[in-house]
């Protein structure tokens, strides 16, 4: 069980209140992981990762136990507290405009 | 009763105002889609009770909302805008080859006969186009593989593809306009295009009189005579009576001919509208006073309308898309302004009431009138 965190703009978007609980078959890695969200929540295809490239749009970021996963292969293992839902996987806004 | 709806974009949500033919007393709802962007929001003229949104984040990207209930309820239809082909370069700000690159969708123009059927202009400039009810969108690629796409270039806002005019009469015909590119016109559904830029002049560009490059801001036709085309120049208030083949200028004595908004009045095609802003540096109107210019000469002679407008200390803008008529007897006019107002006038124009004054500064605004 994965537990993630989304921005309040998507969260009204997809009619989510509170966390989103996934379950993620094989590895789970950023790119597991956001399939089975998008899988989940059809209406996020496209608001977090480019339709086509797959790249995370570049005012969103990733965090998890107090690091910043953005930069991390898509394909690297998500951290043990994450995969095991002791701690969320952050999906934030960056801080910018008004 | 008959009654309108005016549908108003903003950079924090979109809002639906409603009255009664009277236009008189207005019923606010929204905002709809908090904190997005809403850059247009057009219902369909062959079912008003279709409308269609065009929602954005530079965090979160573009979506398309969809009503079919008069915008009392909505649905996220779709989100994907991806060019046909490989996408290749236009010019960027500084003259070098920038990859094109999908921000968002800056006017959605729904067909007047099928519901279903929409068009959306883009930023980076491209058209698309929906026959299911914008769940699925593809490129019309013909415009951008004109030939003359890798020169284009933004201007200021963006190289955003921001008008779309259907032709009521010849339904192969349209026109689009591109800031920082021009006119183009396609007379086979949209397969081939012709820049339609002949008697502008802009200083700005290294030819003033070159096939394309021109800052079109804004063009509008009365469905009765389509072959009539106005344009607000980034400069320049412009006419043409050949569908495009050839422009001359018609700003007369307009204060200053610099602007974003033109429509024309829903009874009479020689009846137009303009809101003069002072300059391509200074975005308000000249000394503080917001007025509306009409032309009942189809241009060059106009007149201002101030009545019920600020006439001290205002220092609004009226983007490109924020300005609508509807097509009750006496004819409505609506614009919104970047300081949050919504104005309305129920005669053509010569008196003036702020619907709303404080909202998010307004994108956009459509009208839809109401049997």
């Amino acid at each position: 069980m994965i537990r993630v965190v989304l921005p309040s703009h998507l969260r009204m978007h997809a009619n989510i209140n509170g966390e989103v609980v996934l379950e993620v078959d094989g590895e789970a890695t950023q790119r597991s992981l956001l399939d089975a969200l998008e899988t989940q929540y059809p209406v996020l295809r496209g608001t977090i990762r480019d339709h086509v490239t797959k790249r995370r749009r570049p005012f969103l970021r990733f965090f998890a136990c107090q690091r910043d996963l953005s930069h991390e292969p898509m394909d690297a293992p998500l951290p043990d507290e994450v995969k095991s839902g002791s701690q969320p996987f952050l999906i934030v806004g960056a801080i910018a405009g008004g | 009763m008959a009654g309108v709806r005016v549908l108003v974009g903003t950079r924090k949500g979109a809002f639906v105002l409603t009255a009664d033919g009277t236009r008189k007393d207005w019923e606010v709802s929204g905002p709809f889609f908090p904190g997005w962007e809403i850059y247009h929001v057009k219902g369909s003229r062959a079912d008003p009770n279709r409308i269609y949104a065009s929602q954005s984040s530079s965090w979160f990207g573009q979506q398309i909302q969809r009503s079919d209930d008069g915008g009392k309820t909505w649905e996220p239809v779709d989100n994907k805008f991806v060019y046909d082909g490989v996408p290749g370069t236009h010019q960027w700000y500084d003259g070098t080859p920038h990859p094109w690159e999908f921000k968002r969708v800056w006017h959605i123009e729904p067909s007047a006969t099928d519901p279903d059927t929409v068009f959306a202009g883009v930023e980076d400039a491209a058209l698309f186009r929906s026959t299911d009810g914008g769940k699925s969108w593809a490129e019309l690629s013909g415009l951008r593989g004109h030939g003359s796409g890798a020169a284009w270039m933004p201007g200021a806002g963006g190289m955003c593809l921001h008008t779309i005019l259907l032709d009521p009469v010849n339904p192969q015909r349209m026109f689009i306009a591109i800031s920082a590119a021009g006119a183009f016109r396609t007379d086979d559904g949209g397969a081939t295009w012709l820049p339609i830029n002949r008697g502008l002049r802009s200083e700005y560009i290294p030819d003033p009189h070159a096939d394309v490059g021109h800052c079109v801001h804004r063009l509008a036709m009365h469905p009765s005579r389509p072959e009539v085309l106005f344009m607000q120049k980034h400069w320049d208030v412009m006419r043409s009576n050949d569908g495009g083949d050839s422009w001359h200028e018609v700003s007369g004595n307009l204060p200053t001919d610099f602007g974003f908004v033109i429509d024309v009045h829903a009874h009479e095609p020689d009846t137009i509208y303009v809101v003069p802003i002072k300059s391509d540096a200074e975005h308000f109107p000249i000394d503080g006073k917001l007025q509306v210019w009409r032309s009942r000469s189809g241009g060059q002679e106009w007149e201002p309308l101030t009545k019920g407008l600020p006439q001290s200390n205002c220092y609004v803008n009226v983007l490109r898309d924020a300005m609508a008529v509807d097509t009750l007897d006496s004819c409505g006019v609506y614009f919104g302004t970047t300081g949050g107002q919504v104005y309305a006038s129920a005669d053509a124009g010569d008196t003036w009431n702020a619907i709303v004054r404080d909202l998010p500064p307004v994108l956009s605004v459509e009208v839809q009138t109401l049997a």
